[in-house]
Order: structure tokens, then C-alpha cells, then sequence
């Protein structure tokens, strides 16, 4: 079991406030990813949750008990830091038993729950190195190890992938998903990082400064953002924002459109446009273009269009998939 | 050409560096070439420096006036007592000025800092009177303890600069593994801070081994270091320069040896957090 709930956590380092109220429900087994960009309070959420902070108001309950004045160990999580945080001094094993050893669990058994972790992230042939030898990968899987063996009703995730290289990191994040998937147990995931969020979240929590903006599962927040926060921060390339005469005509003072969802076409369209840069990916392209009366846009092609710089184009919004705001930057429901 | 200059100018550098060296280690060597000598050689104008009657004398009748195994004893007695009492006090400050830091912490560490700065004259009476009170004058635990009080605010700058540099992410996830205060202390904190209180216990060792102005005012025959060894040798029956060279040589030559094998740490833990 693993169920969190935070009932009006707030959070404030003498006069600033950083949390000034939040409100969640995680439900047990889910994977939930604390989004936003830096400075916005996720990780101080994260710790408020693991108990390395002390809330300033409101309560944090695990499946239902209040664990507000408990000790970080007694509230039964554990805990992945960016820096890994492997203890330096000890080999790969006593890093993993460490918790287990506090916990005065005999050491027969925690031999055998180190070498089930070790077998299951793949470092058994690494258990008597130390943390300094091995690779950033490793590490982090050293760190998961120790998460896991202490069998917790919740993981913490604190940015765990931001040390590593691009490649490491998408192998990592199909590791921590398989992961899930094979122990369903809580996580909770914090990151800047959008793609890491949609792509392995059950539930985004999008945060900006300490408040939550949008929670939700990742294709509600792709489709129906409820403000403008959320429709710039979820998705990528970024949603196209247009203001001004040019989105009045649509019915609202402030237009999105995401750049996949807009047509292009050589010879007619709504707006015509001029090609500034172009970026191909291989399997998709980017354009950057200019518009007259709305700045930069930028439009998702498949395959390679063979448009270069200069060029002159003409595009067409699909309608249907137009995010309307409000002046206050709030989505209109129609 | 140029290359040349450098050269010239490179050994100019070494010998003036040698120079500086024999300049500041010239008179260790003396004294320990004067014990050596004969009471007559050892006031002899102009100086002998190599060619004299080389004798042990003086070692035998220093160690026949005074026991010095009885003042060797006392000193390292009292530099251990006063270094573990210390690393007892100072382990657990200097964490707490480390990782729980206060808006006053900087002040209080830099205020403890300056009791060391006070002269320790103005400070005699009061605690010769206090030790007479608590009848602990001429006592191990009575210099044990000014000793320990004396060098601690060093002790605990230099732990609190170490423990300053061990990441605060390693000690949380202790605290998530479920240690407490003290085994996060014990497990985590100290054996990763090993070198840095190798350093600190080295430096408290010389320090209290070194101490003369305590050890002379408040201890007289039971709890006398080997400082007060030497001292007696100065004043009372005028003065005997191969003698006292030979007290000298014996009384520094454990704590100048310990310093030798140790530079290389003891160089670390001055200037560590000085370059990162």
C-alpha cells in the first residue's frame, strides 16, 4: 500500500513562501512525476514528503495515517537523490544493506535481499566495488538498489536522471518504468524535464511557483491544458501562442496551437509565412517561420518536406485542436 | 633564449628556497649538535660546528637528574586526554555548526576562534584559583581538561571546514535509510571525514605536546610534561647549554618525528578548503 495525501502543505523558509498551499491525492501504485520549471517547489514538495523538511502548515498522510511529525525512516518511503548519494566509504552491497542494517535486520537476510536487488538491476558483478568505481549508470542503479531492498511503500524520485548522458538517460527511464511496472509500488518522480514526464507518468503534477497548476494524466494535460502555464510547458516543440487581431479572429484574445496540428501547405492556407530555419530530424521536421502580425511560429512536419530558408509557405490551424484563453490566461471550455 | 633565463631563474628560486629552509631548521640542528658536546665546547668562541669531542654524556646525566620516561609519560598522557576528550566535544559542534547552521553560526564559530587570541596570562588567576578550589592543581585531569578547553575552538574550526565539504545529500539519505543522529555520525559522517580528523587529532597533539605556560603554572612534580622538563633546566644552577640542548632533543624529538611521518596529512588538513 502506498497511498500520499498532502491536505494544505505549505512551505515557507523564514519570509518566503514557497509552497503557500497544496492539495493532492496520489493514489496507491500510481506513478506521479512533480513538473515544473526550477525554482518552482517540486523538489521542496518531494522532501516535505519524505520528511527532510519540516511542513510549516498542514498534514502529509500515508494510507491514511498522519506522518507529519515522523521521522523521515518511519515513514516507511525511500528515496533516490540526483547526486546519487551513495555512501563513498562503502562497497556496493553495504550501500545497498545499509538501510536494512539500521533496521537490525539479521545478516543472512539482508545478504539475501542485497543479492535479489543486486540480480535485478544487474549488479551483482559490482557488489564488493566501490561507488568511486563504477559508472554514473551504475551508480544510479546502486541508488535504486537501495530504494528497493528496504521495500517502501512509496519511492521518491528527486531529478535521478539530470548526471547522466542523453542515451544513459532514456535507458534509465525505460529501466525506472519496467521497474514500476514489476513492483507496482508508489512513485513519485521529480524532474524539469517534460519528456521525462510524459512519457513515464501516470499522473503529471505540474507545479510553478508552489502551486499546482494542472494535475492530471499526461494526454489530458497534452490536450485540454487548463491555462496557459501548462499548454507552454507540456509538449515538444512548444505550443505556438498567438495574441492580438490575429486570434481574436478565432474567438478569443489569446490563441495555442500546437506545432503539430497546424497544415502546411505550398500554395494556400490561412497564414502565410516565411521559412527562417529548418530542422530535420529524420523522421519528422521543424520549421521556425515568421508570420506577419504574430512573430515566430513553429510547425511539426513529417518526413522531410524539402522547404528551405526563405521560403515562402502558407498554414492552416486545425481548428479542432485550437486552445482558446481567456486575458487572465485561463483555457475557454466551449 | 628565454628558455635559459627561465633556468637560471628557476635554480636562483630552489637555492634561495634551500637557504630559507636551513634558515628556519638551523636551530633544531644546533640544539641537537650541541647535546652533543661537551659543556666547554658548547660555550666555545668562535662556535665548533662538526669538529669537537663528540659525547653522550650529557643524555646520562640528564636522564640521571630527572626520569625522563616519568615527563615522556606525562605528555603523552596529556596530549591523548586532551585530544579524545576533544574529538568528544568536537565531532558532534562541529556537525551541528556544519549541517544545521543558524543565522548566528559564523559569529559563534569566529568568536570561539578568538578566545585563542586572548592572552592566556589574563586568564591565570581565576583558573589557578579555580583548579586550587577543586584541588586539581599539579593533576592529569586538571590539564587535561585547560588543554582540551584551550585547543577546542580549533579543533572544532577545522572539523566544521571538513564536515562543511561532505555533501548534504549523502547524510539525507542516511537519514532516509533510518540512522539516527549518532550512526549517521558514527557510519556515515566520520568515516568519510577520516582524513580530515586524522589532521585535526594530529595538530591537537602538537599543540598540547607544545604547550609550556599551563603545564608550567599549574603542575609541579605529578602531572609535568616534558615542556616543564626542559624548563627546569634554564634557571637554577646557571646555565648548561649542552645539558639543556640534550633535555631539548629528547623532549621534541617524539612530537618532531610523529610530525615528520604525518607532514603529508598534517599539510592537507591546514590548507584543506583553501583550493577545492
Amino acid at each position: 500500500m502506498g497511498k500520499i495525501n498532502l491536505l494544505g502543505v505549505r512551505k515557507t523558509f523564514a519570509e518566503v513562501v514557497v509552497i503557500p498551499s497544496v492539495d493532492l491525492e496520489i493514489p496507491d501504485g500510481s506513478f506521479v512525476v512533480f513538473v515544473g520549471p526550477s525554482g518552482c517547489g517540486k523538489s521542496t514538495l518531494l522532501r516535505l514528503i519524505a520528511g527532510l523538511e519540516d511542513l510549516s502548515a498542514g498534514h502529509v498522510l500515508i494510507d491514511n495515517q498522519d506522518v507529519t511529525d515522523f521521522a523521515p525512516a518511519q515513514r516507511g518511503l525511500s528515496m533516490v537523490f540526483q547526486s546519487y548519494a551513495l555512501y563513498p566509504h562503502m562497497s556496493v552491497a553495504s550501500n545497498i544493506g545499509f538501510g536494512l542494517k539500521m533496521a537490525g535486520v539479521p545478516k543472512a537476510e539482508i545478504d539475501k535481499k542485497v543479492a535479489y536487488a543486486a540480480n535485478m538491476l544487474n549488479l551483482t558483478e559490482y557488489l564488493t566495488r566501490r561507488p568511486g568505481q563504477l559508472s554514473g549508470g551504475q551508480r544510479q542503479r546502486v541508488a535504486i538498489g537501495r530504494a528497493i531492498v528496504r521495500e517502501p511503500k512509496a519511492f521518491l524520485f528527486d531529478e535521478p536522471l539530470s548526471n547522466l548522458d542523453a542515451a544513459l538517460r532514456v535507458q534509465m527511464r525505460l529501466e525506472i518504468t519496467r521497474l514500476h511496472q514489476s513492483l507496482k509500488t508508489t512513485m513519485i518522480y521529480v524532474t524539469h524535464d517534460q519528456v521525462e514526464a510524459m512519457t513515464m507518468a501516470d499522473m503529471i503534477v505540474v507545479l510553478n511557483r508552489g502551486n499546482i497548476e494542472q494535475a492530471g494524466a499526461p494526454m489530458e494535460l497534452y490536450e485540454s491544458p487548463k491555462n496557459l502555464f501548462v499548454a507552454k510547458f507540456i509538449g515538444s516543440p512548444t505550443m505556438n501562442i498567438i495574441e492580438g487581431e490575429r486570434a481574436q479572429k478565432y474567438g478569443a484574445p489569446t490563441i495555442g496551437i500546437r506545432p503539430e496540428h497546424i497544415k502546411i501547405s505550398r500554395e494556400t492556407g490561412d497564414w502565410p509565412v516565411r521559412v527562417s530555419i529548418v530542422e530535420r530530424l529524420g523522421s519528422d521536421t521543424f520549421l521556425y517561420v515568421e508570420a506577419e502580425g504574430m512573430g515566430q511560429l513553429t510547425v511539426r512536419a513529417e518526413g522531410d518536406l524539402g522547404a528551405k530558408p526563405g521560403d515562402q509557405l502558407f498554414l492552416t490551424p486545425d481548428i479542432g485542436r485550437l486552445h482558446r484563453f481567456n486575458p487572465k490566461g485561463e483555457a475557454i471550455r466551449t | 633564449m628565454a628558455r635559459k633565463a627561465t633556468t637560471s631563474r628557476r635554480l636562483l628560486m630552489t637555492f634561495l628556497a634551500y637557504a630559507f629552509a636551513l634558515m628556519l631548521f638551523f636551530p633544531i640542528l644546533w640544539m641537537v649538535i650541541t647535546s652533543f658536546k661537551s659543556e666547554a665546547d658548547a660555550i666555545a668562541l668562535p662556535p665548533k660546528f662538526l669538529f669537537f669531542h663528540w659525547t653522550l654524556a650529557n643524555y646520562i646525566d640528564v636522564q640521571a637528574r630527572n626520569n625522563y620516561w616519568r615527563f615522556a609519560f606525562n605528555s603523552v598522557t596529556l596530549s591523548f586526554g586532551s585530544t579524545v576528550l576533544g574529538l568528544l566535544v568536537g565531532i558532534p559542534a562541529a556537525y551541528a555548526f556544519a549541517f544545521a547552521p543558524t543565522k548566528n553560526t559564523k559569529q559563534i564559530l569566529l568568536w570561539m576562534l578568538s578566545t585563542k587570541m586572548m592572552p592566556a596570562v589574563g586568564v591565570l588567576v581565576p583558573i589557578y584559583l579555580l583548579l586550587l578550589q577543586f584541588h586539581l592543581l599539579d593533576t592529569f585531569t586538571g590539564l587535561i581538561i585547560i588543554l582540551f578547553l584551550s585547543n577546542l575552538p580549533i579543533m572544532i574550526w577545522m572539523l566544521y571546514t571538513y564536515f562543511k565539504e561532505i555533501p548534504h545529500e549523502i547524510l539525507e539519505a542516511s537519514r532516509m535509510d533510518g540512522a539516527s543522529r549518532w550512526k549517521e555520525i558514527v557510519y556515515v559522517l566520520s568515516p568519510m571525514a577520516v582524513p580530515g580528523i586524522a589532521s585535526t587529532v594530529l595538530l591537537n597533539i602538537i599543540l598540547s605536546w607544545n604547550e609550556t605556560f599551563w603545564s608550567l603554572n599549574v603542575t609541579n612534580i605529578h602531572a609535568a610534561p616534558l615542556t616543564a622538563f626542559i624548563a627546569s633546566y634554564s634557571s637554577p644552577e646557571g646555565l648548561f647549554w649542552a645539558k639543556l640542548s640534550a633535555a631539548s632533543t629528547l623532549a621534541v624529538a617524539p612530537i618532531v618525528l610523529l610530525g615528520w611521518f604525518s607532514q603529508r596529512q598534517l599539510v592537507r588538513g591546514l590548507t584543506f578548503g583553501a583550493v577545492k
